[in-house]
Parts: structure tokens; sequence; C-alpha cells
């Protein structure tokens, strides 16, 4: 995972609330078995509108996803970060997210940031308002900045931590191996195994 | 102060506790899929580690399965056969297609008696919670989380909140599990189990079968939640007993005893409370594009004026235009064109005996395409062992091969644009049934009569 500094960029407004992972990556596109190339399938359904807010030539380039309440909901699928990544993403802001997908962004380093729905609501309308508008996510210092919005997150400092440094988790629990080991010589013998 | 279950099953996990960090929680047992693992196995090799406990790991082939004969996506067969290659390479036991053991990975777990209370169980898939009916506690991981899983047996995780969601009462005749769930996440909204556990109590929890248990279990998702449990009582031990992997002798008496104490303690407090009447519920149907926008079968579709809160209307709005519905009309008035019976919601023989149970002797209404997918090999053959296949296949329902089928379209099951299904399953998410698929969640029993009807109906209105 690549550690994460402050991200500064433009912002694609998707103003919908309950957007679920059918919808950022649907199921037909699930048979890859790589890591990479989701981008291209990312809202797949409603790119093929005209009038899709992704396909306003305005908003390319964007960095930071600006989206409704519960974003993410639905499957467990890490293609949705991963497809949301691939498409230019750095982070995605909104004011409240499904717990599998946020854990997902933070295990990838895409930045689930939560902010109250009237800050979500002041930064969507600013950037429906101009395009060009520039958000600053600063993850060292927790803030949100773009013009009239100035507001801290909030992340647990483990978090913060981990997607501050792009650690790898699985080399950090490998770590504890003397642990896990007295763990399972104390779990009962009844317990089933395959 | 006492403690509930899922602190309790949490607590008897965690392998490792530091101030300012996730539990690190030791997992019982871990439940692999084609979809969500090739990447997982693929950073496994990078890195050079093994699978720390495949002994504790099963694979089975679920979502991209085709359920009857015909020519196979071959992208679909890559994945398949990455699975197996993936298993086999790193000593992972598989229950592949066309194998006895082979199904939806949430429906074979109970059914070899894998899963079991007060376990920590985890699958890369949303519906894991299934498991919890068990007082296991079980939830859905990314892939990134399955591969920390394969090399280290263990997760970490942040703690989460507890909801008690307690159903009292008798429920009405011809409303069952899924008409609870559906209730519940009617009551709680899509979001309303965010960070929650929650456990499902009360007397119309504690009188289901454990089929039923799943079914209300499965769905928690649904509702925002990290994960479902249900208390273990007889009813769950009972239906452990005697199953391949469940134990046996003197370790099924301490089994036992360890699993007496695992519900919460009648001092515990919840962080969320919420209540239903179950005298008060009735059959529910899905109008619109998530599982919160449901109504009562006897109700109508909603006016998306009717809602307060701005990004609901819009929501509504839009899920009307999707869905091809008018405001007012009556969900008894609404067709559909297509039946699904499967998925891990309802897909064991519990369901399809509810369903057989409405068709016996009767016929699917003219023009309707109509399915059965039982949820395992095994289900399948009980099933057949007491000829409901034959019912089915009677009254017009194909009879297909074990899988996730129609749940999610990733094999040839899905609906054409703009066609309408009555499905068993638990998404109506735009397209989640192909694209431009119409989703109206319902029951077995609803499905089934409805599937009679040629619209939306309960077992009660074929009667008169
Ligand atoms: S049946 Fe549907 S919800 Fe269940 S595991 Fe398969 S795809 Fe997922």
């Amino acid at each position: 995972m690549e550690p994460i500094d402050v991200i500064e960029g433009t912002a694609l407004p998707l103003d919908r609330s309950d957007v679920d992972t059918d919808q950022i990556i649907p199921a037909e596109y699930l048979k890859r078995i790589e890591r990479t190339g989701f981008g291209q399938f990312l809202f797949d359904s409603w790119r093929k509108d005209p009038d899709f807010v992704m396909n306003d030539q305005r908003y390319a380039g964007a960095k930071i996803l600006l989206a409704g309440e519960n974003f993410g909901c639905g499957s467990s699928r890490e293609h949705a970060p991963w497809a949301i990544e691939d498409a230019g993403f750095r982070a995605v802001i909104a004011p409240s997210f499904a717990d599998i997908f946020r854990n997902n962004c933070t295990k990838i380093g895409l930045l689930p940031v939560e902010l109250p729905a009237e800050s979500v609501r002041a930064l969507m309308d600013a950037v429906l308002d101009d395009p060009s508008t520039t958000i600053v996510v600063d993850l060292p210092g927790r803030q949100v900045r773009a013009p009239g919005v100035d507001e801290s997150f909030e992340l647990d400092d483990h978090t913060h931590r981990r997607l501050l440094e792009g650690v790898d988790d699985i080399g950090m629990t490998m770590q504890l191996d003397d642990e896990i080991a007295a763990f399972e010589t104390a779990r009962p013998g009844w317990l089933p195994t395959v | 102060m006492g403690i509930t279950l899922a602190e309790k099953v949490w607590e008897r996990h965690v392998v490792h506790r530091a101030e300012g960090e996730p539990d690190l929680l030791y997992v019982d047992l871990h439940l692999v899929h084609e979809v969500t693992s090739p990447q997982a196995f693929d950073g496994l090799r990078a890195a050079g580690r093994p699978v720390r406990r495949p002994d504790l790991t099963v694979a089975t082939m679920d979502h991209n399965v085709p359920t009857a004969p015909g020519p196979q996506d071959p992208i679909s067969v890559r994945q398949m056969q990455a699975l197996a290659e993936n298993c086999a390479e790193f000593g992972v036991m598989l229950f592949p297609t066309g194998h006895i053991g082979q199904g939806i990975v949430h429906v074979i777990g109970p059914q070899m008696g894998l899963t079991q209370p007060g376990s920590v169980i985890v699958c890369g898939d949303s519906h894991t919670s299934t498991h919890g009916a068990f007082g296991a506690l079980a939830f859905g991981i990314g892939t990134s989380e399955v591969e920390h899983v394969l090399a280290t047996q263990t997760l970490p995780q942040k703690a989460a909140k507890t909801m008690a969601v307690t159903v009292e009462g008798d429920l009405p005749d011809g409303v069952g599990a899924k008409d609870v769930i559906l209730a519940i996440i009617a009551k709680i909204g899509t979001g309303g189990g965010v960070g929650h556990v929650i456990e499902y109590r009360g007397s119309a929890i504690r009188a289901l079968s454990m089929e039923g248990r799943m079914t209300v279990c499965n769905m928690s998702i649904e509702g925002g939640a990290r994960a479902g449990m249900i208390a273990p009582d007889d009813t769950a031990f009972e239906y452990l007993e005697g199953r391949p992997h469940a134990p046996t002798g003197a370790d099924w008496e301490h089994a036992l005893d360890d699993w007496r104490g695992l519900p919460t303690d009648d001092d515990a407090v919840f962080d969320t409370e919420v209540t239903l009447d179950a005298a008060t519920l009735t059959a529910f149907v899905s109008w619109g594009t998530n599982p919160g926008q449901t109504v009562s079968i006897d109700d109508v579709v909603p006016d998306p004026s009717s809602f307060v809160d701005t990004q609901k209307r819009e929501a509504a709005e839009r899920a009307l235009t999707y869905m091809g519905l008018e405001p007012g009309t009556a969900i008894r008035d609404i067709r559909p064109d297509t039946i699904f019976i499967g998925s891990c919601t309802n897909s064991r023989i519990g369901d399809l005996r509810e369903a057989a149970d409405v068709l016996r002797g009767k016929q699917v209404a003219p023009g309707l395409r109509a399915m059965v997918v039982p949820g395992s090999m095994l289900v399948k053959a009980q099933a057949e062992k007491e000829g409901l296949d034959d019912v089915f296949i009677r009254s017009g329902f194909e009879w297909r091969e074990a899988g996730c089928s129609m749940c999610l379209g990733m094999n040839p099951d899905q609906l054409a644009p703009g066609e309408r299904s009555a499905s068993t399953s638990n998404r109506n998410f735009e397209g989640r049934q192909g694209k431009g698929g119409r989703t109206h969640l319902v029951s077995p029993a609803v499905a089934a009569a409805t599937a009679v009807a040629g619209h939306f109906a309960t077992p009660a209105d074929l009667r008169v």
C-alpha cells in the first residue's frame, strides 16, 4: 500500500445516497482474477447515460469522489475500492460509509473521509457550481479545506498511522507469531477442522 | 455488569490487544469462494507465504457456476480454474462443481456442521452474517483481509457496537423469517446497523427454525450491520448434532456446556435497542432499489413526495423510474415476468418445502419464467428424495443445479432489461440480477403464490 500524505485536486460530485457496490462495479466485471484494470468499469451502468456526472468532461481528472450517505453499501467486493482507485481517485468524501467498504478502502490506501452532511453538501454545491474547485484533503492534519469549508475529520490513530506509512498489515501481524501460536495451543480440542 | 453474546465470542478470540490498536482476533473458520480470493492467493504467492491453517479453511465454487447445461463463459471458467489451482497449490479443501459437497458458501458451512456456536467465521462475502444464526460471530471481509486470514488465521478488528433487535409475540399465519427481516430493515433503514453487531432476540425469533434464523441473520448486512447473531439454544444444538463436523461423545457434552454459557447475560446493556411486535407483521415486498424500500403486500407503491428527507425522496423517485412503477399502484397489481427461488437467503430445504407446499397441484401462470436453484447439491439431493423436484417441475418451474445463480447474475441466469422478478434473494439493487432488471424481494411462500397468481400474492390469496 502506497503511503498517503496531502491529497489536492478537483472532485466528482456524485449527489446520491445509498450508492451500492453493484453500482460501483457490477458483478459481471468481478470475473477478472487480476488486481488492476477495474477503473474502466466504474459506475458502468450509470455511465451509459450521457447526462451522468462522470461523463461531464469538466470533471475529468478528479482525484476526490464526493457522495451521499451510506456510500458503498452492499457486498464485500474489494473490487469496488479497486475500481475507484484505478479510475484515479485518491479519496472519497461522504457523510457516512458502509463498514466493509470503508474498511476495504483503508486496506488499499484509498482515503475514506467522513464529514458532517452539511459540509458534504457545501462541498457538493461548490463543485457543482464550479467544477474547477480544488479540495485539499490533509491526512496528516486530518482536515478538509476548500473555499468556504474548513473542517476536521475523524480517523482513529491506528488507521491514520497505517495510511500515512503505507504499512503491510500482514507483515505486522506475522511479528506476533508467538502469540498466535500460543492461542492455537490453548484452543479446545473439540473445535472442528476440515 | 454482564456482557452480550457478541462480546463473549469476541473476548474469547482476542489473540493480541494493545492500547490504540484494533484487537487481533483468531478465526475459527475461513470460507473461500472463487470471486474474492484469486488476488489474495496471488498476494501470498508474491510474498512467498503459505496458508497458515488449511485445516480451518474451506473453499467452494458458487458465484459463477452454471446451473443448467449449455455453453460457459470462458472468463467464469478461468476464475473457477484459478480457485482449483490455488486450492491445490496451498492445500485448501475445495468443493468444485459436480461434487456433492458443492453449494453456496453460506449453505455448505452449516450443512457440514462446521458452523458452530461461539466461533469466529469470516468469508470474502458480505452475507457471512448468515452463520450468526448459530451464535457465531460471522462477518464479511474484503480480499486484502482474505489474504490476511489465509496468511495468519487472524484479523485485526475494531470494536463493534451492539444492537438488540427484539421481536416479541407470535407471527401471523403466512408470515415467515424473510418477512421479519424485511420488516426490520424497513424499520432501521439500510444504514441503521452501521458499526453494530445485531443480536436478534425475543419469542418470535426463538420460535424460528434454524433455517429461518439463517434467513434473518443473512440479511443483517442489508441493514448495514457488521454481523447478526442469535443466541444458541436447543433448536441450534438439535440441528447440529450428528452433522459430519459436529463434536461427538464426550466432546459433544463439553461443547454443549460451553455453548450454554454464550447467551447474553440478563443485566447486559446494548448500545442500541429496537423492538418489533410480531403480531403486526405481514408478508413484505420490496418496491424500490434498496432493501429498505419495502412495504406490506397489502400496501401500495409509495408516493416519493411522502418522504420528508430530500435524499430519500430523490432516491424513491429514481427507484420508481428504474422499477417502472407508479405511486399508488397496489402491490398485488404488479405482475412479475420471472420467479426466482434461491440464494443464500432462501435456498435451504425448509425454503423449498415452503414453496412446494404452495405449488402442489397448481400451475405457474402462463408466460411466467420460474426457476428453483437449490443452495447446495445436498439440498438438491434431499429435495429430490422428498419428491419436491417433481412438485416444482409439474407446476412449471425449472429445477436447477446448486449455485448463486440469479441472485447476482454472474452466470447466464439473468434478467433482461426491463424484466421484473419476484425473487427470494437479498438485494434489489439496480442491475443486480442483470442489466436493467427489476427485482422485488419476497419470501419463498410469496414467490410461489405469485408464480401461480401471475401477480404478487400470498398463499392465502390462492385459497379464496
Ligand atoms: S447467493 Fe447471492 S448473496 Fe448469497 S453468496 Fe451468492 S451471490 Fe452472494
